[in-house]
């Protein structure tokens, strides 16, 4: 959280990924911990979390790890407490009066919620696209420079933007456009359009809340295809309400679930099942994971 | 299913469809009327008094030597101060009161409702705050210009206030986010992304808030303006602005410093139509459709 910001570019990311895997290695013990094959390093270790906003616990005790390298995706019916508890993950929940984080969350083995820790310092690594595409009421030029502009990023701005555009996959589609308002573009583009801004600032992470669900599915897909092409060199997590699409894209599924508390009517989730996307889709180990997934509840 | 034909509307009902609509068009039409004569009446006064003298000359006893000048460059002044006054201090006050008041507070709710009640509070009462505390008492500036526009501005800042603050929370919550989560602080998300948008809405508010502030006679007669400037005013001099001075003239028994104040209400009608097509081009124009 506290290096120097990174030049742009292929080495910058070797760079800084070595760094992140030293970083994790020396401060987390791998090995005793329970954790499914095959699972790349962790960059986030969520131990025993659980969020309340204004005392009424939303989400509680959920623990597993999230891979490098991997899309790893959140699902459960409507209040099971995905949302909240990816929100955490970049401390956007700091923004919603009341809220209180319990249980620890390290990212690369660094508490996120520590006291030293800075959340503007955490959401400039991990990023964030939200469920309806918010663009800026700006060009779309001026919409990806924003980041990289607010964090003093240096180096020739054409550049970076041409550079995110073309990861969102949406440079060839707006290079000749870049000075209109992004407000002309469809709902699809818009949403690339903000995946590309957060890809603009360099994060390590994409957080993306149901980024899909004000689309068609053609956009849909696209968007789907640049996920799987992001991964080779970003870590995503997702929040879905679309099984598919889970089973589509992600390597590893957390299956949530939500009760009501029937004194204080409160609704709070829980984490049912972690494990790998394959196995949580044909093969679940709770049976509430297998109504849910087979579309019998939910 | 067997469908019921679409009867056609009784007739009674239409009649009284239409009674009422227009019945309204008559209320419409009544105060359209009365504002259109009172213009009429106005300009057929007034229109004769017009001329390039008429802007050049100071005020006098004789009628044909008088003219507007002191009362329109104090007029400009004073709005100059205002604008200078309320664009700061109201576009700070709803900065805070909506980005960053905890409404938990009791005091920040006490600030709101103040607010709300300031922007009814009669003009009068401002007048006499600004001679108790800028003319006479702790600031005792005397009679002059700069108390007079910082009494119009404390009038009017409510109304600023207010409708920076609608512009402010007309910007959707998920621009802030959306900054927010590219590693953005408040501050920068504020000033980059919420301000900007929030431009046009309060802008629209502060011209309205000014030509509110234009037409005010009373707080400027408790403030102390003068009736007969034969000078220039400036922020440290004593001041007349058009309203004082259109008050002073009608006041007049000849019949030709009525004229004078006709010719007067023009000119100060021309620079309030003026101000409030901008705010509504303003508003058309530029108003951020979500």
């Amino acid at each position: 959280m506290t290096e120097p910001e990174e030049q742009a570019g292929t080495s910058a990311e070797a760079q800084r990924e070595a760094a992140a895997g030293r970083r994790f290695e020396r401060i987390t013990p791998a090995g005793d911990r329970h954790r499914p094959a095959k699972q790349r390093e962790a960059i986030f270790d969520i131990d025993g979390v659980s969020v309340s906003y204004s005392g009424a616990v939303a989400v509680r005790d959920i623990s597993f790890e999230i891979g490098q390298h991997e899309i790893t995706a959140l699902i459960g019916p409507s209040g099971c407490g995905k949302s909240t508890l990816l929100r955490c993950l970049n401390r956007m929940n700091d923004l919603i009066p009341g809220a209180e984080v319990t249980g620890t969350l390290s990212y690369h083995g660094q508490d996120l919620y520590a006291s030293k820790v800075d959340a503007v310092e955490v959401r400039k690594r991990i990023g964030m696209v939200f469920q309806k595409p918010n663009p800026f009421p700006k060009s779309i030029f001026d919409n990806i420079a924003f980041g990289p502009r607010v964090l003093g990023m240096k180096g020739d701005m054409d550049e970076i933007v041409e550079r995110a555009l073309r990861r969102g996959a949406l440079w060839d589609e707006v290079k000749d456009r870049l000075k209109t308002n992004a407000f002309g573009m469809s709902g699809g583009q818009q949403q690339r359009l903000c995946i590309a801004r957060a890809l603009a600032t360099d994060p390590d992470v994409i957080l993306m809340d149901e980024p899909c669900s004000a689309l068609d599915p053609i956009s849909t897909g696209k968007i789907e295809d640049l996920m799987l092409e992001l991964r080779e060199n970003y870590s995503i997590v997702i929040v879905t309400h679309n099984m598919q699409q889970a089973a589509r894209v992600s390597d590893r599924t957390a299956f949530f679930t939500v009760s009501l508390d029937e004194g204080t009517g409160h609704r709070t989730g829980r984490m049912v099942e972690f494990d790998e996307t394959e196995k949580v889709f044909t093969n679940p180990s709770d049976e509430r994971t297998e109504a849910y997934v087979t579309g019998k509840v939910g | 299913m067997h469908g019921k034909a679409v009867g056609r509307q009784d007739s009674r009902t239409r009649l009284r469809e239409r009674g009422f609509r227009g019945m309204l068009l008559a209320c419409l039409a009544l105060s359209a009327l009365m504002l259109g004569v009172l213009l009429v009446d106005v300009a057929l006064d007034g229109s004769s008094s017009i001329s390039t003298e008429f802007f050049t000359k100071y005020s006098s006893s004789f009628p044909a030597n008088a003219g507007i000048r002191a009362a329109l460059l104090g007029t400009i002044w004073l709005m100059g101060v205002v604008i200078l006054f309320i664009v700061p201090v109201g576009v700070a006050t709803a900065l805070y009161l909506e980005e960053y008041a905890d409404r938990s507070r009791w005091y920040n709710r006490a600030i709101e409702v103040n607010i709300q009640n300031l922007a009814a509070v009669p003009s009068i009462v401002y007048g006499i705050l600004g001679l108790a505390f800028l003319v006479r008492g702790p600031l005792g500036m005397g009679n002059v210009l700069m108390a007079g526009g910082l009494a119009l501005g404390l009038l009017v800042l409510p109304v600023v206030i207010i409708a920076g603050r609608e512009a402010i929370r007309a910007v959707p919550p998920s621009i802030r986010e959306g900054s927010m989560a590219l590693g953005a602080t408040q501050w920068q998300t504020i000033w980059r992304q919420v301000l900007p948008a929030a431009v046009p809405g309060i802008a629209t508010g502060v011209i309205l808030a000014l030509s509110r502030a234009i037409g005010e006679t009373a707080p400027l007669i408790v403030v102390g303006a003068a009736t007969f400037v034969a000078f220039d005013p400036s922020l440290s001099s004593q001041f007349t602005a058009l309203p004082i001075q259109i008050f002073y003239w009608v006041s007049q028994p000849q019949d030709d410093f009525k004229a004078l104040a006709a010719g007067a209400i023009i000119v100060l009608m021309v620079l309030l139509l003026a101000m409030n097509a901008v705010a509504i081009y303003l508003r058309n124009r530029y108003e951020q459709k979500w």
